[in-house]
């Protein structure tokens, strides 16, 4: 069986759109974690989603609904701990993390069923899932892009500066605690995806590319969604590609192909960001004492002429230009350049 | 830069504040009126950021009554009359954002949720940028801008809303002279128009000029209150002991509130 046939599968649509929604969704909500500076916390949520699923799998009912429901639960109080600033918040939360995922292998073991039941939820298992659960994620994607996207500016405002949000007027526990709910959320939707334990990248990682081009949050934002599906979607259908040579899970390809983006959009990163720094206008510090200030001018033999198109970098300083030479500035001065 | 002395906008009395149980601000009274422009001025850990917290509802009173515009702080709702500049630290966060976004982000106040951004809102953003002078960087992102320039979006946020009062803590902290003097001349520019202005400084510099009334503060309380005076008078006035409140910034853990700082 080759890819075209593997595409006209029921079950590679039910992936498809899957990840198609989980790509656009984590990424949404990932911008915000990043921005808050709680890169990790989709993985801490992910911890203690462990234990909502073991719950499902013991009691019998559906593990993605126990899983929310945990999953909920746990980042509010993660929230809360960090409100209430606790002098070692982190350590703290991490208690909450080992606790969730100790606690789900200890009620896997009830039930009998040992640690290998968890090995869809841990990791992923978007080709087996079922019409139902593709509705359900696509549901919860759509509420996530509803409410990250209509409530953008507030969210901005509060996750940027909370102080400020506060003087605003703005409920900045509310917004957090949404912003929590949310990120719980994602983790439920992502699970099936690319798994509990993978499920932070996917919501962090193309972030962390999109932010390497981008000049604005809401910029990242977007980029991050598109980076977000070109992995989630890629991702998957590399899998299924490679897995007619050997056995390629597609959670960790999504996770390695999102990986592969960010290496590749790094090193641009680093050549603009070094750019804009060179391009950065001097200062314009008027001299202590204008009599004082010395004309001091380049030696006679600088031959060279400075222009569009000499190589070195032409920097805005006050109402002129500077080119760097050197380590010198030369600004254009009548025939001759002058030392700034 | 004399206004005429309108109705007050800050009532504060037997202002109280404690932090981790240890008094920080000490049965005071202020009232601030309509169109002045207040410094409070004191030593560090004189309780003077203390203070302005305690005025914008940041930072709760242990015990005593502010009134900001004639209703008390927990019933006040009308924060778009009031704009707060806090210290310049938390301008970045982790994702870019670009000065635009930054000043938009103070237009909330007059914004209702869920609803695009109407010509209003975009005047007032644009406005807010020329009057800080930025309005040529308005696309780049705010990480790439030096620190003075950082603090001049953070007023041009709180411009935004087109509040009748402001609060700026410490807008010359670590500022160069040039940004100092258009940080004074943004401020100019909104005393001009009739705004009443709160600013905690450490060191007026260019700032004396447009400041029509000062408040020193020390120890946590109100030790003098009038016309402006010189930098040596307010350096000489109190006593300072060697026992000061260290204003570097807290190393904390990541998960630390806001608390822990100040």
């Amino acid at each position: 069986m080759n890819v075209i046939d593997l595409l006209g599968l029921d079950f590679m649509h039910r992936a498809l759109l899957a990840a198609l929604f989980t790509g656009l969704a984590a990424p949404a909500i990932g911008t915000f974690l990043v921005q808050k500076r709680l890169a990790l916390l989709g993985d801490g949520i992910g911890h203690i989603a462990v234990t909502g699923v073991a719950l499902g799998l013991l009691t019998g009912t559906s593990p993605t609904w126990t899983a929310v429901i945990v999953a909920i639960i746990g980042a509010v109080v993660i929230e809360v701990i960090r409100e209430q600033g606790h002098t070692n918040g982190d350590v703290a939360l991490a208690l909450l993390f080992y606790g969730g995922l100790a606690g789900g292998v200890l009620i896997t073991g009830l039930d009998g069923q040992g640690a290998s039941s968890l090995q869809s939820y841990l990791f992923g298992s978007v080709t087996s899932i079922s019409a139902n659960d593709v509705w359900f994620t696509l549901a919860l994607a759509v509420v996530i892009l509803v409410v990250t996207l209509g409530l953008l500016p507030q969210l901005f405002s509060v996750a940027s500066d909370p102080e400020f949000a506060k003087a605003a007027g703005m409920r900045v526990r509310a917004y957090n605690i949404l912003v929590a709910v949310l990120a719980a959320v994602t983790v439920t939707v992502a699970m099936r995806t690319v798994g509990l334990l993978l499920v932070s990248a996917l919501m962090v990682v193309p972030v962390a590319t999109s932010q390497q081009l981008a000049r604005s949050f809401r910029t990242t934002l977007t980029g991050a969604m598109g980076v977000g599906v070109v992995a989630a979607v890629g991702g998957l259908l590399l899998s299924a590609a490679l897995s007619v040579h050997a056995t390629v899970a597609p959670g960790p390809t999504i996770v390695l192909l999102a990986l592969t983006m960010f290496a590749s959009t790094w090193p641009l990163g680093v050549w603009l960001r070094h750019r804009r720094r060179l391009r950065a206008p001097f200062p314009a510090v008027p001299p202590l004492d204008e009599a004082s200030h010395s004309h001091e001018m380049t030696p006679e033999d600088h031959a060279h002429i400075h222009g569009h198109d000499c190589g070195h970098p032409a920097v805005r300083h006050g109402d002129h230009v500077d080119y760097v030479h050197d380590g010198h500035r030369h600004a254009p001065h009548g025939e001759h350049y002058d030392e700034h | 830069m004399l206004n005429e002395r309108g109705a007050a906008v800050v009532e504060a009395r037997d202002v109280t504040v404690a932090i981790g149980g240890r008094p920080v601000l000490r049965a005071n009274d202020l009232t601030v009126h309509e169109g002045e422009f207040l410094a409070l001025m004191g030593a560090n850990g004189s309780g003077k950021s203390t203070l302005v917290r305690a005025l914008t509802g940041l930072r709760p009173l242990t015990s005593g009554s502010v009134s900001l515009f004639g209703t008390t702080l927990s019933d006040f709702h009308e924060h778009q009359r009031i704009g707060f500049v806090p210290q310049r630290a938390t301008a970045t966060g982790g994702v870019p954002a670009s000065v635009r976004e930054v000043v938009a982000s103070g237009r909330l106040t007059r914004r209702k949720v869920l609803r695009p951004m109407n010509r209003a809102d975009r005047r007032a953003i644009a406005d807010a940028l020329d009057v800080v002078g930025l309005a040529d960087r308005a696309g780049d992102g705010i990480s790439t801008l030096s620190g003075g320039q950082q603090q001049r979006v953070l007023i041009a946020r709180a411009l935004a809303g087109e509040p009748e009062l402001f609060f700026l803590d410490e807008p010359t902290a670590g500022v160069d002279l040039p940004n100092q003097q258009a940080l004074a001349d943004a401020l100019r520019t909104l005393s001009e128009r009739g705004a009443t202005v709160v600013l905690v400084a450490h060191e007026l510099g260019p700032l004396a000029s447009l400041v029509d009334r000062a408040v020193v503060l020390r120890d946590g309380r109100v030790d003098y209150d009038g016309p402006p005076l010189s930098e040596e008078a307010v350096h000489t006035h109190h006593h300072e002991s060697a026992a000061s409140h260290d204003h570097a910034p807290h190393v904390a853990s990541p998960l630390d509130s806001l608390e822990g700082g100040r």
